[in-house]
């Protein structure tokens, strides 16, 4: 009856393990295919984005000197900054640290970010605080009296 | 004649035996000792979570989720429906005094050393559920979709995102794509009333279960004195009756606190603002922010953020784990280092704080 209790129980082991891979094998190949489309349904779809390669960020008249405004570049934030001199610049608005929104600080003649006061200087640089990386720069042209901001290429 | 009460019992006792069930809770007794006081604060915890179901499925009946919906309908719940601004508040400020009794339980388990065997379960599902309370905290904070929530969630995810190797899909994961957008809040809508209350509902289970089981531990000087000479009360009805009053008088302080301190909603979220001066995230989160201020961009060859988060990650690790390294107190030998390491915990979360709080 029990073939393992045999000495001549080679066959039946062999039958057995047999049976034991089909159907370990099926299990996991049953799991995978449960598990698979969970995952894949975890991981959000890419959505189809306009490529911005320069948005319009309004009159030089507007914006004073020695100011900061934030300009949404499709769907990222970027600082655009007239320093006391009437110059302009523009940078990513998203601090190198940990992803929080910039801003000018005029007192400080400095780009700073509110979470973890991380400070930039008016060239992007990180130059206090923990932010690692200077912030990207975008190129600001000024056409008349529109300004407007591009990427970098 | 029977009253009705008795009937019933009857009725179900004749069916399911609660004979054996009313003896088992008859004969359970707590232990009293100098330390009893700490008990209680494992009840009222249970109680707290109790009111955060409640009002939460009071919340849920008109809160909406979205970008465009979620701020004005807290708006909505706090000036047109009736006792909104109670219930809300309530929800809002039993979150926090949840997450406080729940650590003043924890630290006094800790000290205690009732962690020790044979309760390493009870401990470890203690920590997991406690773990998943700061989940709470975090995907709660960001559904009214204000200012302060915006960038709170786009710090705490960046910093899942800056763990080497998995941390970018885990962050793409929460976040619902590469931004913290309204795909965000309906992931941390989900997570907050369905994912965590359901994990955290069976930890709970298997934590009570095994209080029941193994009674309540006592100081490891205890030990030592025998069984008939140690002081118990009945917990019914002596203990339970003291565990319902700290309750009562939590229920009031609560409703003194929703009531005179209402709970702010702040601003509505603008993902292309600049994040405002002064923001910070909730107490409970205010050490590890503290901490990644001080933390420079580079140390050596490391980023400062991730090697934060390797410590704050390793020191949570070994407190999760306490029970199986800690081989003295379950031996009943004093253990001093676990009372240094403690205390050291204590202040540096203390200290952080509180230069948190005031800067």
């Amino acid at each position: 009856m029990n073939s393992e209790s045999m000495p001549t129980g080679q066959p039946d082991n062999d039958r057995r393990d047999f049976l034991k891979y089909v159907l370990g094998g099926g299990l996991l190949a049953w799991l995978a295919a449960v598990l698979y489309p969970v995952f894949a349904y975890l991981k959000p779809p890419k959505q189809a984005e306009v490529e911005v390669t320069s948005v319009k960020a309004g009159k030089v008249s507007a914006i004073e000197k020695d100011s900061g405004v934030i300009v949404r570049f499709g769907n990222k934030p970027v600082i655009l900054v007239r320093n006391a001199a009437g110059e302009f610049r523009a940078f990513s608005a998203t601090c190198t640290h940990l992803d929080c929104t910039v801003q000018y600080r005029k007192d400080m003649g400095l780009i700073w970010c509110a979470c973890h006061n991380g400070r930039y200087d008016l060239n992007g640089r990180n130059v206090a605080g923990p932010p690692p990386r200077p912030l990207d720069e975008y190129r600001v042209v000024i056409q008349g009296d529109e300004v407007s901001i591009s990427k970098k290429a | 004649m029977k009253t009705l009460g008795s009937k019933l019992y009857d009725w179900v006792d004749e069916r399911v035996k609660l004979g054996t069930l009313v003896e088992y809770m008859g004969k359970k007794y707590v232990p009293v000792n100098r330390h009893s006081i700490w008990y209680y604060f494992g009840g009222v915890s249970l109680f707290l979570f109790i009111i955060q179901v409640v009002t939460g499925i009071l919340l849920l009946l008109y809160y909406k989720g979205g970008e465009q919906l979620a701020f004005e309908s807290i708006q909505f719940i706090m000036s047109k429906v009736q006792f909104g601004w109670l219930i809300r508040s309530i929800h809002s400020w039993t979150a926090n005094l949840f997450i406080l009794t729940a650590m003043i339980h924890m630290f006094s388990v800790f000290f205690e050393k009732a962690y020790r065997k044979p309760r390493e379960i009870t401990w470890v599902t203690g920590m997991l559920m406690f773990f998943l309370m700061l989940g709470f905290g975090f995907s709660g904070y960001l559904l009214p979709w204000n200012e302060l929530a915006f960038f709170a969630t786009k710090v705490g995810t960046d910093i899942a995102g800056a763990v080497p190797v998995v941390g970018k899909p885990i962050m793409v994961f929460l976040r619902g794509g590469d931004d913290v957008t309204g795909a965000t809040l309906s992931r941390f809508f989900g997570f907050h009333v369905a994912v965590l209350p359901g994990i955290f509902t069976v930890l709970l289970g298997i934590h009570l279960l095994l209080v029941q089981r193994q009674g309540m531990s006592e100081p490891i000087s205890h030990e030592h004195v025998p069984a008939t000479e140690r002081k118990t009360m009945p917990f019914f009805p002596n203990f339970l009756l003291r565990d319902l009053l700290f309750w009562l008088v939590v229920l009031n302080l609560l409703a003194v606190l929703a009531v005179f301190f209402p709970w702010e909603l702040g601003k509505k979220a603008d993902p292309f603002g600049s994040a405002p001066a002064g923001i910070k995230p909730e107490w409970y989160f205010l050490f590890m922010f503290q901490t990644l201020k001080y933390i420079p961009g580079k140390i050596l060859f490391f980023d400062g953020e991730v090697l934060g988060i390797a410590v704050f990650g390793l020191g949570g690790l070994l407190w999760l784990l306490v029970p199986f390294w800690d081989r003295k107190s379950s031996r009943g030998e004093p253990n001093r280092l676990i009372n240094y390491f403690g205390i050291f915990i204590v202040l540096y979360i203390l200290a952080l704080t509180i230069v948190g709080w005031m800067l």
